[in-house]
């Protein structure tokens, strides 16, 4: 049986046996992992896909810091109940500003990947603060106490930078007027004409919680009122081979 | 490898510690076979489905899968199959839908689906609506803009005070608190619970009748009963969409309301909001059409 006989080298050596098996995994890792990175039809470019804003990014923080994604996913999977119910499937290019995803692996609650534009402002609001006032059979705790948590914003550029190290092409001028921006999309009475000039007119600027300065729940609601919202599917044509 | 032990019946690996042997106990066979036969199944379904990183692609596979391709071939077959009574939904007249019985039945079944999916979070997979939030209760024979399956369709394809749709339906109560003097408020909305029910003073109704007829009755009426045309809700029936007791009209009269609903035009084709229309319709509240 030749090099299978030679098996009592490896067994007896440990140091030996860890540098193969860590070579074995290796192989395995590259095989799976490295393919990602560079065959066209796993990276598929999508028009539209911009950079969360401020108030967006600060909105995700506090999706992930509530752990909403224990129970709400974010990936509409290529199965007709699915995008009947949610719209059209996800693309992987749609999560390609996210560090990390939220694709999310359990559905207690629905997707939310294109939750954006479903529902009006007040509905996510009431629903926040008292889902079970809007659907009573709903088993999602209570949110109220973001709307009155006030956010200063002053860290969110530190955030966009360490977004940016790891990605995220947030421009020069995006990193430098990040506060501005970051209270100017929750205040339609602001100047917020640069806000759309660094991340596109469709940006949603309103008082989303209808209230006074900049809070959790407006941050949220405008993260969630974009999601989905940004690639326009009426002029994507999906490749079939992907 | 196998090598008899002379002193033992069993056979050992050949393997041996400071005289300890180790015997050679085999795996099943039909265990072993079965392992062989998952090993072969591998190789072959990576041949027949998309699996080998080459340096473009990866191999698409015999079979030629793709997910994308089998969920729009599904949905392809599903609206196929549906596309001749989807069709005949859609072109029909809607007052003519409820008199076709499997055309009625088919509209009102397809209208529950997209009713849960749509619309119950606002107005309650009951279609109950939310007093507290003044999403309106469908279940009722109580319409804002209308309650004929014309009207119900209209509402459903432009929705209310959005800023999507030209063709939304659109009014804006005042906010009367800006208006209105604190007093003459507390006057009309005690006029406004007796139309009604009971006041809370009636010592102030004859004085508010005065106010209401002033500022409330071009839209309201100037008996209350509303006007449809510009959804102002009828005052007069005890049916209230944000509430009738007296700190709930006196926020109403004071701040305003300004309940939106989307248009669905976008999101639905038209036979699916034709079949809502149709079961929201059928719930319970829906009216004749006008003649």
């Amino acid at each position: 049986m030749g090099i299978l006989d030679k098996h009592k080298i490896i067994e007896t050596n440990a140091t030996l046996l860890l540098i193969f098996s860590f070579l074995v995994v290796t192989i395995g890792g590259l095989v799976q992992i490295v393919p990602l990175f560079y065959l066209e039809n796993t990276i598929e470019e999508v028009e539209g896909m911009r950079p969360y804003t401020p108030l967006e990014l600060a909105g995700r923080d506090i999706y992930v810091r509530e752990g909403c994604y224990v129970c709400h996913s974010q990936m509409i999977r290529p199965m007709r109940d699915e995008v009947e119910r949610y719209g059209h499937y996800s693309l992987a290019a749609e999560s390609m500003y996210d560090h990390p995803f939220q694709w999310g692996s359990k559905r207690t609650g629905p997707d939310l990947a294109r939750v954006g534009g479903r529902y009006s402002d007040d509905w996510h609001l009431d629903h926040l603060r008292d889902p079970q006032s809007v659907v009573p059979e709903s088993v999602m705790p209570k949110y109220g106490f973001l709307e009155a948590t006030l956010l200063e914003g002053e860290h969110i550029g530190d955030v966009m930078a360490t977004n940016s190290f790891v990605g995220v092409p947030y421009t020069e001028d995006m990193l430098a007027a990040a506060t501005t921006d970051f209270r100017a999309q929750a205040d339609p009475d602001s100047d917020f004409d640069g806000l759309l000039e660094r991340y596109g007119e469709n940006v949603n600027v309103r008082n989303f919680d209808g209230q006074p300065g900049v809070s959790e729940a407006d941050a949220l609601i405008a993260y969630l009122q974009m999601l989905g919202t940004l690639v326009d599917f009426s002029t994507f044509t999906p490749d079939a081979s992907r | 490898m196998n090598k008899k032990d002379d002193d033992l019946d069993y056979e050992t690996t050949g393997h041996e510690w400071d005289g300890i042997k180790e015997y050679n106990k085999p795996l099943p066979r039909w265990w072993l076979w079965t392992f062989y036969a998952t090993i072969v199944w591998a190789v072959l379904y990576t041949i027949a489905y998309p699996a080998w990183p080459g340096i473009r692609e990866a191999t698409p596979g015999l079979l030629g899968y793709s997910t994308r391709a089998e969920v729009v071939d599904e949905i392809a077959r599903f609206e196929a199959a549906n596309s001749e009574i989807n069709a005949q939904l859609a072109s029909v007249e809607l007052t003519e839908i409820v008199n076709d019985p499997e055309l009625n039945q088919y509209a009102q079944n397809a209208g529950s689906a997209v009713f849960r999916s749509w619309c119950s979070q606002c107005h309650g997979s009951g279609a109950a609506g939310v007093q507290a939030s003044g999403y309106p209760n469908l279940l009722d024979d109580d319409w804002l803009w209308g309650g004929d399956i014309e009207a119900i369709h209209a509402t459903i394809a432009h929705g209310i005070r959005n800023e999507e749709d030209p063709d939304a339906r659109w009014s804006q109560m005042p906010a009367f608190g800006e208006i209105l003097a604190e007093e003459e408020i507390n006057q009309v909305v005690n006029y406004v619970m007796s139309l009604s029910g009971e006041p809370q003073d009636a010592s102030l109704v004859a004085a508010g009748e005065t106010v209401y007829l002033d500022n409330c009755a071009a839209c309201h009426m100037d008996d209350g009963t509303g006007d449809r045309w510009q959804g102002a809700p009828n005052l007069t029936d005890a049916i209230w969409l944000y509430g009738g007791d007296y700190d709930t009209i006196m926020e109403t009269v004071v701040y305003s309301r300004f309940g939106v609903m989307p248009p669905w035009t976008e999101r639905l084709s038209e036979a699916e909001i034709r079949a809502v229309a149709t079961y929201v319709h059928g719930l319970g509240g829906g009216e004749a059409p006008a003649e």
